[in-house]
């Protein structure tokens, strides 16, 4: 069987890639349908549209460098190597789950593959990843830390200390900001005073790269550049990775505030379809092995549907572990 | 008299004080345009305008802390905190700022501040979205806080905190919002800080719940085969001491529902002092039901457990009543608990 570690080194293959994001898309299309289906219980986050981050990100760190992460989280996780069955099985509270079930689609962890407690408060976890980059700047040898947060965390006062603290301290941390252009319900320039988010690690005397984020290589490349400085010493980075999310924010929220065509227009440039079609030109894969690979995926997850609808809901006895070590 | 849900209930206390005092402005996320996360600001922009009903960025330490200034300074600012966990980026300008102007300032500044927050678990959004947390704000002197538990409660407590001069935080129970019930607006509907409300009349036992754990208390109550006073305490800072007193001095016995963690409850304020004041009356010893001491959890079968129910509280309150002695907990009786 493989291991989520095998998961995450995969990534460094292009057809992994690709797959890895199809991955992602069906597995978040599915978390919608058994939240509506009401075996999902509370709220989910889906990042159905910015798949190619999580991906580019994931093919360029190593599993002993550290993320924190929002609760948009199911993609980072899956990218990271985490199994699509575990996954979902805390997404549906079952004792099969990353954290048996304790914590739900918002607090999502597994350590070997450097994945955090996902933070479901905003700006949460961003100074956490600063203090990571510590661990790794005083513990010695080169692993870094990286924070992934949306465009809206970057108006709360976390994100500006963390900045701060990290490029004083010269810290190994990169700071990945999905700019989906939506917090919530609101679209950005109703909240925050620039358009360009890279801007903002100015005021920090840090580097900054603004990334097309329905690139997976892009992504990737990006990541590796800032990953190389902080491996390096140089310090941290801030990429804006311009992004968006297909569906609404949560739950049953379709996203009526967004202006006519907007969603059709980012669809148009769609993470998966773009990097298939690059691939396709590249002469790496063809067009049917595609179209296999999609429907592979999407027996896969059938599977992994299957086996979680089935495993145990824990024991009320669960709720007392790990509260003190 | 209206039917109103709580969330509703909520946009109406808003919209009667904004209609009353033009100084009341509406701050928070998503509180103007979409109305608010939990539809509890509906209409508002439509009727007041965005000068007096404002979105903001994801920036509680800013705007609840322009509050506090905009509050010492002319205006009777109401701030949305969609849940209220995300007080713990904004507690040093709730706290420590507004909490201590007025005394800082020997009366010169006061700090009409009105912060709403919704609470409590039971709808499946995991730690960090489903606490309680009066006991954030309770043994904070300069502050007040106040409790939902309803509709009525949730419009009479909310136009009284608007109106009052000092910083009230007014907690909603977040799984009630939904619920709906006929609903006194206007001046009669409002329920004066302090004064806790005698649900029902009964023999055996007082129980006193604040907020979600009313209609639980009250469900227990009605279908039991004993009699209970309950007691929705409504305001626990100032708490309605008096009206305790005189419940349990009637039944002889207390039992605090709460929903939150057994150690450090708000419950245990309650207990001491009846038990100190009421020492030598009591049929029984005061008796707590609450949660355990963990984090809420998510998965369904647990997040049920955590909550006190109906069925749990009517053991408990039975075994008290029976037995005389201190029921223990389900977790400590499942050997659950190290
Ligand atoms: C401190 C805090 N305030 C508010 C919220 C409620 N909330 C959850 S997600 C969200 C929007 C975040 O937007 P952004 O940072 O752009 O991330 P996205 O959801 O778009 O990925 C808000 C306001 C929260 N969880 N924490
Ligand atoms: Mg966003």
């Amino acid at each position: 069987m493989s291991t989520s570690l095998d998961r995450r080194v995969a990534l460094r293959d292009p057809t992994a890639r690709l797959e890895r994001m199809m991955e992602i898309r069906e597995f978040e299309g599915r978390v919608k349908d058994l939240f509506f289906e009401g075996v999902v219980s509370g709220t989910t986050h889906l990042c159905e549209g910015q798949e190619a981050v999580s991906v580019g990100l994931a093919a360029t760190l190593r599993p002993t460098d550290h993320v924190t992460c929002t609760y948009r989280g199911h993609g980072v996780a899956l990218a990271l190597g985490c199994e699509p069955s575990a996954v979902l099985g805390e997404i549906m509270g079952r004792t099969v789950g990353l954290v048996g079930g304790v914590g739900g689609s918002m607090h999502l962890s597994e350590r070997a593959v450097g994945l955090m407690p996902t933070f479901a408060i905003v700006g949460g976890g961003i100074p956490v990843a600063v203090g990571a980059g510590l661990s790794c700047q005083v513990l010695g040898g080169d692993d870094v830390a990286v924070a992934v947060f949306g465009d809206g965390a970057t108006n709360i006062g976390a994100f500006h200390e963390s900045l701060n603290l990290a490029a004083v301290w010269k810290l190994p941390v990169v700071f990945v900001v999905e700019n989906n252009l939506y917090g919530e319900y609101s679209p950005i320039a109703s909240t925050t005073a620039v358009t360009d988010l890279a801007v903002r690690a100015g005021s920090y005397a840090m580097p900054a790269e603004t990334v097309d984020g329905q690139v997976v290589d892009d992504v990737a490349a990006a990541v590796r550049r800032a990953v190389e400085r902080a491996r390096g010493g140089d310090g941290p980075t801030l990429l804006e990775m311009k992004t968006y999310r297909y569906s609404g924010h949560s739950r049953a929220d379709t996203g009526p505030y967004r202006p006519d065509g907007e969603l059709e227009a980012w669809q148009g440039r769609d993470p998966i379809a773009l990097y298939a079609d690059a691939l396709v030109a590249a002469g790496t894969v063809t067009a049917g092995e595609v179209d296999a690979l999609r429907s592979a995926v999407t027996e896969r997850i059938d599977e992994v549907v299957a086996e979680v609808r089935q495993a145990p809901e824990p024991d009320p006895s669960a709720m007392f572990g790990h509260i003190h070590a | 008299m209206t039917k109103l849900r709580m969330n509703q209930a909520v946009s109406a206390a808003l919209a009667d004080a904004m209609r009353e005092d033009p100084a009341v402005v509406v701050i928070g996320e998503d509180v103007a345009v979409p109305g608010g996360v939990f539809k509890a600001t509906d209409g508002l922009l439509a009727e007041f305008g965005v000068g007096r009903v404002r979105d903001t960025p994801i920036s509680e330490m800013g705007f609840l802390g322009a509050a506090v200034g905009a509050a010492a300074t002319g205006l009777r600012p109401v701030v949305e905190i969609m849940f209220g966990e995300f007080l713990g980026v904004a507690l040093d300008q709730l706290v420590t700022e507004a909490a201590k102007l007025r005394y800082l300032s020997a009366g010169q500044y006061g700090v009409p501040l009105t912060v709403r927050a919704s609470v409590g678990a039971g709808l499946g959004f995991g730690a960090q979205h489903s606490q309680c947390l009066e006991t954030w704000f309770y043994a904070t002197p300069g502050l007040k806080v106040a409790v939902a538990s309803g509709p009525q409660t949730a419009y009479g407590l909310l136009r009284a905190a608007v109106r009052d001069d000092d910083p009230v935080v007014v907690l909603e129970p977040r799984r009630l919002y939904g619920g709906r019930a006929e609903v006194v607006t206007g001046d009669d509907g409002i329920i004066a800080l302090g004064s806790a409300e005698v649900r029902t009349a009964g023999d055996d036992v007082t129980l006193v719940a604040l907020g979600g754990t009313v209609p639980v208390a009250q469900e227990a109550a009605d279908g039991a085969g004993w009699g209970a006073e309950v007691v929705d305490l409504r305001t626990l800072v100032p708490w309605d001491v008096a009206t305790v007193l005189d419940s349990v001095r009637r039944t002889g016995r207390l039992v605090v529902v709460e929903e939150g963690p057994f150690s450090g409850g708000w419950g245990t304020e309650i207990a001491a002092r009846v038990a100190s004041e009421l020492f030598g009356e009591l049929r029984a010893p005061v008796h707590r039901v609450t949660s355990p001491d963990v984090p809420v959890p998510y998965a369904k079968p647990l997040e049920t457990r955590y909550v006190p129910t109906v069925e749990y509280v009517r053991e408990q309150v039975g075994e008290l009543i029976e037995t005389g002695r201190t029921p223990r907990p389900w977790w400590s009786r499942e050997g659950a608990h190290r």
